[in-house]
């Protein structure tokens, strides 16, 4: 069985962002650019899938701009055997983005196809769930535990409350969970091998995917600021100004 | 133009998120005029059905009882929620899990764009919602014919109760051959809600251990909180993962949050920064976690616990 992994470029999680003056957008010019965690995971159980030999063949996908082939270049370091790169220097929604894997997917063929739960730039959580929808497929979003079994894939589903076990029928799509697994660190020696793994450059026109997209960003703004809160020297201070000053208790 | 609200429910009870994202379908109907219908789908719903027509500012409370729709999963929940849509300008669900599992595959199906997390409507094709984790808030503009939205229950204040909408039955039957629910494993809690909760006490990785998490009982019991956690706390296997707060976990907005042994990180700042007063107890003076606490206590929590718990 084939699997299909996306991943996505994006700033690193421990960048503290900053708002761009003008506040037309976040500034990321010099910032430190990351793969996204949830597909860092996605790419973990995929190669775990090929180690234990029910997948035969990994392959990971990105849409973005030129950079973001480092990032299928980590993922090939990671275990992936090929990549695809849909290259476009647009900013793609997640509805287009879906669009685009739909593409991939129509052409691959995979069995399975993992993505992460959500982006920590744009915090969506969408595009696994729109291609699900798209390619008519079934989803289990949030997954901590992916079993294939013949035909079907068991799936647990982190949701409110707890835990939700789910059968789908394969070729199916599964969104990653924090818990699903750790993922590996790449091997300097895996890394100069994945440069030489096949890398294929698309563009969204070769899938007939108009990338425009009718939502317009109007603003982007700083959250409003906590004001400097105060160090208590005793719990009986503490509980008097939440008593008294706070008015909490 | 008309908006549908998905309701949250489970074990036969209407999820109180519910009557928040009522509340942001009035700002929106406000906005731009029009009814608010609430759609109920799921197996033996009729009471849910009844709590929802209760709710301030509903038209009409359309139900959609079948064992199909049993555990609302996504792709005959998706599927139905399509067939609705034709009739509304706006469908909003709770940024709950559920919500988030099917809206997007309705957004797909109709070939319009999904805004996640909404935390204001500016007018009724205007919204907000936070990125990168909460440190930044997008304004962004839909043009799309059809807005599906998840909204951000600590965003808006929960509608009242004395309504008398009235209750129709859909019968709309989709079918699904390709997912099959097994099985739900649901941790038993006493306690409010986390994300309903007036006030939040969370532990971290300097609680030390699982069983160290009952010192926070005590203090929840005098407080009606509900108890949280850290990513590292919930990793490190204290406590089950569905008490974590954070980017990744539960968004919360409590009168009162209580953070003990928890450092801070971004990704747990994005899920309580919203709280009305935030204290920190922790022994690491430099802790991120002071600069957002509108009190904090230096001290070891091991102490500090058990005298907090007395003196409440």
């Amino acid at each position: 069985m084939k699997v299909l992994v996306a991943v996505k470029r994006v700033i690193d999680y421990n960048v503290k962002i900053r708002v761009k003056p003008d506040h037309s957008d976040v500034d990321l010019t010099n910032v430190k650019m990351a793969m996204n965690p949830f597909c860092e995971i996605a790419v973990e159980e995929a190669v775990r899938l090929k180690e234990k030999g029910v997948a035969t063949e990994v392959v990971a996908v990105t849409v973005g701009p030129k950079a973001a082939q480092e990032q299928l270049r980590t993922a090939m370091a990671l275990g992936a055997d090929r990549a695809i790169h849909v290259q476009t220097d647009d900013k793609v929604e997640s509805l287009a983005v879906a669009k685009l894997l739909k593409g991939v997917v129509d052409e691959e063929q995979p069995g399975l196809v993992i993505l992460g739960k959500q982006a920590i730039d744009t915090d969506n959580n969408q595009t696994g769930q729109m291609l699900a929808a798209l390619s008519g497929l079934p989803q289990g979003t949030f997954a901590s535990e992916v079993d294939i079994q013949g035909e079907k894939v068991s799936v647990i589903r982190e949701i409110d409350g707890g835990l939700q076990t789910v059968e789908l029928s394969l070729p199916a799509i599964v969104t990653t969970d924090l818990r699903l697994n750790e993922p590996r660190y790449a091997k300097l020696p895996d890394i100069m091998k994945a440069k030489k793994k096949p890398l294929a450059v698309k563009t969204p026109e070769d899938y007939g995917v108009a990338t425009a997209s009718k939502v317009s960003l109007v603003k982007v703004e700083a959250p409003a600021e906590r004001k400097g809160g105060i160090k208590v020297g005793s719990v009986d201070e503490l509980v008097d100004k939440l008593k008294n000053e706070a008015k909490v208790l | 133009m008309s908006i549908l609200v998905l309701a949250d429910h489970h074990d036969g009870q209407l999820a109180g998120t519910t009557a928040h994202v009522v509340a942001a379908a009035q700002e929106i109907a406000n906005a731009g005029g029009g009814d608010i219908d609430v759609l109920v789908a799921g197996e033996d719903v009729a009471a849910v059905a009844k709590s929802a027509a209760k709710l301030d500012g509903v038209a009409r409370v359309r139900v959609a009882d079948h064992a199909v729709y049993a555990h609302q999963l996504a792709e005959p929940l998706g599927a139905l929620l399509v067939e609705l849509a034709g009739d509304y300008s706006h469908v909003l669900a709770s940024a709950s899990t559920t919500g988030k599992n099917v809206m997007p595959r309705l957004a797909a199906l109709k070939d319009v764009s999904q805004l996640s997390d909404v935390i204001a409507v500016e007018s009724a094709d205007t919204f907000s919602r936070p990125i990168y984790a909460g440190n930044a808030i997008a304004t962004v503009k839909s043009d799309d014919v059809l807005k599906v939205l998840t909204v951000r229950s600590t965003g808006f204040d929960a509608v009242n109760g004395e309504g008398s909408a009235s209750i129709e039955a859909i019968d709309t039957v989709v079918e699904n051959s390709q997912s099959t629910f097994i099985k739900e494993d649901l941790a038993q809690s006493d306690r409010p809600e986390l994300g309903a909760a007036k006030v939040v006490i969370s532990g971290g990785r300097g609680m030390g251990n699982g069983e160290n998490f009952k010192l926070l009982d005590g203090i929840a019991d005098k407080l009606g909180a509900a108890i949280g956690a850290s990513r590292a706390a919930v990793d490190a296997g204290y406590v089950p993962n569905d008490m974590q707060v954070g980017q990744t976990g539960k968004i919360v907005a409590p009168d009162l949050y209580i953070a003990v042994g928890i450092s801070g990180a971004i990704q747990h700042l994005a899920g309580m920064k919203d709280s009305k007063v935030i204290v920190a107890i922790n022994q690491d003076d430099e802790a991120p976690i002071f600069q957002v606490a509108d009190y904090g206590l230096v001290g070891d929590l091991f102490q500090v616990l058990p005298e907090l718990e007395s003196k409440l």
